[in-house]
């Protein structure tokens, strides 16, 4: 009953989103007030109904439903409570219906938080976001509805992806998506402004704490997943260069070019189309990204073949969507002119290049990624693209980034010299360089030649981010929340640089047999090997090793690394075990049986790796500290209430 | 809702395929160690820009499967025998192809893909100099002020 239930809710929910898009878009077109007053119930609506059918699916794992194809295929009854809700997003129906639950609450969210903005405008926003929700929705119901029932049903269920039973990568997708489905929301207001004709700084403000608000949760979202990957799949790697990570940072790349853009449209009525271009492209790599990793065609072109149907309504979609949004951007762009000038040596500039360099990352990101596909479809053979072609493809943008930051963040708004912020740039980069030398040459004794510039650029960041807020507290000036965010997120990224450079020079690596009571010594520890015994968990069986690690013949931890085998799916996994001494991440996991008791073991020393982590939750932090900001709050209802006479000219 | 069964049961299958391929999880832990610290650093150089045939996107260092064990073992005996890196990999592309190299050969079919982060960054580079020279040419015909100070709301933001 439930199961019918929530496909009933999801149908409504589909309807409701039908009403949400065309009286959002029709309304302010056609002027009618009436029909804008639908709107928001209409989101009200939607919003409960996918509620419902989330619920409903909820339920169905809950109570171990296995006449549900998607519960049967997702879940089983030994598998603990807590993976059975999240069980939810663990296959691609589940992972489309949290898509449209999340969309659901950001457009609430907008709802609600739109009260300020002038009603024709924000209905058009609702609108946007109802067209993108019922195609979402629609796909859903045509090709991917997870309350289809098994008949007979299955005795007990297939279980969850053993992988996927991990706290980190439970919480991970909701994570990620909050943020691919927040680009929705720039998305809409960059149509919304589009249809209107109208696009201002005002508009610029509105939009800002949105976007910034969805880079902090994708920002969050990407950095758990690289944490889960570290310690759970990838044997103490923290960026694999996969597709599938590759398919959420390339919205990251292009929504942080998106965040700086929108800075300069806030600040100067600049960049607008190009802000309206980043819009678009952020949300539709968000959309490709999800499509992409959950319809399986990164993995293989041929599970695209597997089922037409998706593809093509995947395509179909995309091509309305996007197609749909440049469209309206080919009529509407070239009206967006701005008579504003700015020197070479200022702000503008500097975030000019910084959306130039970003970009041609994403790009370089796009063709890596894209590059088996692409070369397989034009007959160009088959090609693998790895570590090896993104390692250093990357650096070519991201060194001049890293660089340029630091010189772009003292300068002036318009007009600009570096002469104005010369003693800066020399006071911090000589300070950065000192330190830099202290921590390459100092602590760590080897590396190549990319370490000490890695360093540099790191602390250099971190030093210049604080200059502007100190500089501020100094004078007694207030530091508003938007530059305390901006001061906290570019000092992560520092912290991030630092980290990176230290984690790819200084990590030792061991892959060694070892007996019962065998030892080896890698840095300046000492590894003890005291055997391995059974273990046993609700859904799965292995083995336990215990793993004694000394320095100078002091205790530092004992490390137990498992091998698990989950029962239904006979799936091997191994749990590596971590502690942290002295910045260092001690990482051992356990490789093969070689009989007679020995055993392949993993030793890793990381230095600072974990810090990588924590630079993205901060740069996270600087982005919700910045969303926060009192401006964007405060009623602008006196240039709200003008609008009207542009809206006449745009219908 | 059931007639839907058949195609359901493919799905199941597909999906099935699919995660098998995504979780290959039993990572290689390769103790293999070669008698001269200069040869164990190339050894483990090479298998990790060589990709094992079998799996999504996983080094021949990182596989679990019997194959890339094998081509370790190959790339071992190779590198004692004197073989350079080079030598290594076109003993492995003669016989896997070009599906094996993580670092994709340039050639005239990988040209593309080698060149773009460099074309990207050259096109945005130069759309940049334009916008700057445009924009710069403006700064004195400019009288708007600037920033958040000068704005009229300049209040509201520093409360």
């Amino acid at each position: 009953m439930l199961p019918e239930l929530g496909q009933f809710a999801l149908i409504l929910a589909l309807l409701l989103a039908g009403v949400q898009a065309f009286f959002g878009i029709a309304g302010p077109m056609l002027g009618r007030d009436r029909w804008i007053a639908v709107v928001s119930p209409a989101v009200a609506g939607q919003a409960v109904m996918v509620a419902t059918a989330v619920g409903c699916l909820i339920a169905s794992f809950v109570g171990n439903d296995f006449s549900v194809s998607y519960v049967a295929g997702n879940s089983n009854s030994a598998l603990p409570l807590f993976y059975r809700v999240t069980a939810l997003w663990g296959a691609h129906e589940g992972s489309l219906l949290l898509w449209i639950l999340l969309l659901a609450g950001w457009t609430v969210a907008v709802a609600v938080g739109s009260a300020r903005l002038p009603p024709r405008f924000a209905a058009r926003v609702l609108g946007v976001l109802g067209v993108v929700s019922f195609g979402f929705l629609l796909f859903t119901l045509a090709t991917s509805n997870p309350f289809l029932r098994l008949d007979p049903a299955m005795p007990d269920g297939r279980d969850l992806n053993p992988i996927l039973q991990d706290p980190a990568l439970a919480i991970h997708p909701p994570i990620l998506y909050t943020g691919y489905v927040g680009f929705a929301v720039a998305f809409a207001f960059a149509c919304a402004a589009m249809l209107e004709g109208r696009l201002d700084q005002t508009w610029a403000r509105w939009t800002r704490p949105w976007t910034t608000a969805a880079w902090s949760f994708l920002t969050c979202g990407i950095a758990l997943g690289s944490f889960w990957a570290y310690y759970e799949l990838g044997w103490g790697g923290f960026w694999f260069w996969d597709p599938v990570e590759n398919a959420s940072f390339m919205p990251w790349l292009v929504g942080t070019a998106l965040v700086h853009s929108l800075a300069v449209t806030e600040k100067r009525g600049l960049f607008k189309s190009w802000t309206l271009l980043l819009a678009i492209l952020a949300f539709s790599l968000s959309m490709l990204g999800t499509f992409l990793v959950r319809s399986g065609v990164l993995v293989s072109v041929h599970s695209f073949a597997a089922d037409p149907a998706r593809g093509i309504f995947i395509l179909a979609f995309l091509v309305i969507m996007i197609g749909g949004a440049l469209t309206l951007y080919a009529w509407r762009a070239p009206l967006l002119k701005s008579s504003a000038g700015f020197d070479l040596g200022a702000r503008e500039s500097f975030l000019l290049f910084n959306n130039v360099l970003l970009i041609t990352a994403a790009t370089t990101v796009f063709a890596g990624t894209m590059a088996p596909l692409i070369s397989d479809a034009l007959g160009l053979g088959t090609v693998s693209v790895g570590p090896p072609y993104f390692n250093p493809t990357f650096l070519l943008s991201m060194l001049p980034l890293t660089a340029l930051l630091s010189v772009g963040i003292h300068a002036n708004w318009k007009r600009g010299r570096l002469k104005d912020s010369q003693r800066l740039l020399l006071i911090t980069l000589v300070a950065a360089a000192l330190i830099a030398c202290g921590l390459v040459f100092g602590i760590y004794e080897h590396g190549h030649v990319l370490t000490p510039v890695g360093a540099l650029l790191g602390v250099w960041i971190l030093l210049s981010s604080f200059v502007e807020p100190i500089q501020r507290w100094l004078q007694g000036v207030r530091v508003p929340r938007g530059m305390l965010g901006m001061t906290i997120a570019h000092s992560g990224l520092g912290i991030l640089v630092i980290a990176l450079t230290t984690v790819q020079s200084f990590t030792r690596e061991h892959d060694v047999a070892l007996a019962p009571g065998g030892s080896t010594t890698l840095g300046s520890y000492q590894f003890r090997f005291d055997g391995v015994a059974p273990i046993e968990g609700p859904n799965y069986d292995g083995v336990g090793a215990n793993v004694t690690v000394t320095r100078a013949g002091a205790p530092v931890a004992v490390l137990t690394p498992q091998k698990r085998q989950y029962w239904v799916q006979h799936q091997l996994t191994t749990e590596t075990s971590i502690r942290m001494n002295h910045g260092n991440n001690i990482l051992v996991a356990l490789g093969e049986d070689l009989g007679a008791g020995r055993w392949s073991v993993r030793i890793q020393i990381r230095p600072l790796v974990s810090f990588i982590w924590l630079a993205a939750l901060i740069m996270a932090i600087g982005g919700a500290v910045a969303a926060s900001d009192r401006r964007y709050r405060t009623s602008r209802v006196t240039e709200a209430a003008v609008p009207g006479v542009t809206v006449g000219n745009s219908a | 809702m059931r007639t839907r069964g058949k195609s359901l049961t493919m799905h199941l299958a597909a999906t099935a395929m699919l995660a098998t391929l995504l979780t290959v999880q039993a990572w290689a832990v390769d103790t293999t160690e070669l008698p001269d610290p200069r040869l164990q650093a190339r050894y483990l150089a090479l298998t990790h820009e060589l990709r094992c045939m079998q799996c999504q996107n996983e080094t021949l260092a990182d596989s679990p499967v019997d194959l890339a064990a094998d081509l370790r073992r190959e790339v071992r005996d190779l590198l004692l025998q004197g073989k350079s890196d080079d030598e290594v990999r076109a003993w492995m592309v003669s016989r896997y192809g070009d599906f094996i190299l993580f670092r994709p050969r340039f050639s005239a079919r990988t040209a593309w893909l080698w060149l773009a982060p460099g074309v990207a960054l050259l096109i945005g580079l130069g759309v940049c100099w334009r916008i700057v020279r445009a924009r710069g040419a403006l700064v004195d015909a400019d009288t708007d002020p600037v920033g958040e100070d000068a704005q009229p709301q300049a209040k509201d933001a520093h409360g």
